[in-house]
C-alpha cells in the first residue's frame, strides 16, 4: 500500500527555543549520552575483574585528555539528568506546571548541574591523581 | 452506540495495542536509580584512592558488591527503556528501526550482563 498524504504535526523546526523545548531536548541527549557512559562503566568493571594490568590500561584511558573530557561530560550528563529527571517525576504527580515554576525549576536544574560538575572536579582535582 | 469489543474496552489500550506498562517502568527504574547512582557516586568519590587493590576490596564487601549489581541491572533496564523511545521516534523506516531496536536490546543485555558478571567475579572469584 503506498504512504498516504495523513495530515502532519507542525515540524519541529517551526519552534523558537527557548527554556522549556532546550531542556526537553537536552534531557534526551544527556540519556543518550549516559547510555555511552554505561558501556564505559561496564568496560572499567570488566577491566577489574580482568586483571591488574587491564585495570591499568582503563585507568590510563580514562585519564587521558579524552578520557577526562568524556568524564567531565558524564559528570554533567549525570546530574542534568538526575536533576531535571526528578523535575519530571514532580510533573508527573502533577506539581509545577504553571509557567514561572517551569521557568524557575528549568533555570535551577541547568544552574544545579553545571555547578555541582564543578564541585565534583574541585574535589577531584585536589585529591590529586 | 460504541464500536469496540467487550474485551477492547476492559483492557482498556487504546488504538496502540499498547499501556502505560513502558512509561511507568521508565519511572520506576528513574526512582531506583536516584538513590543507587547516588549511592555509587558518592562512594567511588569517598574512597582514598581508585587503585586496583582499594576498588576490588571495596566491591567485594556484601553490600557495595549487592547494591552495585542492583545498580548496573537497573541503570542496563532504563538506559534500554529510554534509547528505545529515542529510535521509535526518530527512525522511521521499518527496516533500519527493527534492526536499531533489535541491537539496542542486544548491546544493553551484552553490558547489562557483562558488567554484573564482572562484579559478582570480583564478589566471588579468586583474588
Amino acid at each position: 500500500m503506498p504512504p498516504r498524504d495523513r495530515p502532519t504535526s507542525p515540524h519541529v523546526g517551526l519552534y523558537r527555543w527557548d527554556i522549556g523545548n532546550s531542556l526537553s531536548i537536552l534531557h534526551r541527549l544527556t540519556g543518550v549520552a549516559l547510555s555511552l557512559g554505561l558501556l564505559a562503566l561496564c568496560y572499567w568493571l570488566l577491566s577489574l575483574a580482568d586483571g591488574e594490568r587491564s585495570y591499568a590500561a582503563a585507568a590510563k584511558l580514562f585519564a587521558s585528555p579524552v578520557g577526562i573530557l568524556g568524564l567531565i561530560g558524564c559528570t554533567f550528563a549525570f546530574l542534568y539528568h538526575l536533576l531535571n529527571g526528578i523535575r519530571h517525576l514532580f510533573w508527573d504527580a502533577g506539581f509545577g506546571f504553571e509557567r514561572p515554576q517551569r521557568h524557575v525549576s528549568g533555570w535551577f536544574v541547568l544552574a544545579g548541574a553545571a555547578f555541582l560538575t564543578a564541585c565534583v572536579w574541585v574535589l577531584i582535582w585536589r585529591a590529586g591523581p | 452506540m460504541s464500536l469496540r469489543s467487550p474485551l477492547g474496552r476492559v483492557l482498556g489500550l487504546g488504538s496502540a495495542k499498547d499501556g502505560t506498562e513502558h512509561w511507568w517502568a521508565q519511572r520506576v527504574s528513574a526512582v531506583a536509580l536516584i538513590p543507587l547512582t547516588l549511592w555509587f557516586a558518592i562512594s567511588l568519590l569517598t574512597l582514598p584512592a581508585l587503585d586496583y587493590a582499594g576498588v576490588r576490596a571495596w566491591l567485594s564487601y556484601p553490600w557495595s558488591g549487592f547494591l552495585a549489581v542492583l545498580l548496573v541491572g537497573v541503570l542496563a533496564y532504563h538506559s534500554y527503556l529510554g534509547t528505545v523511545v529515542v529510535v521509535e521516534d526518530y527512525v522511521h523506516s521499518a527496516g533500519t528501526k527493527i534492526a536499531s531496536l533489535l541491537l539496542l536490546r542486544f548491546v544493553h543485555v551484552l553490558a547489562g550482563g557483562a558488567g554484573i558478571f564482572a562484579i559478582l567475579r570480583i564478589a566471588f572469584g579468586p583474588p
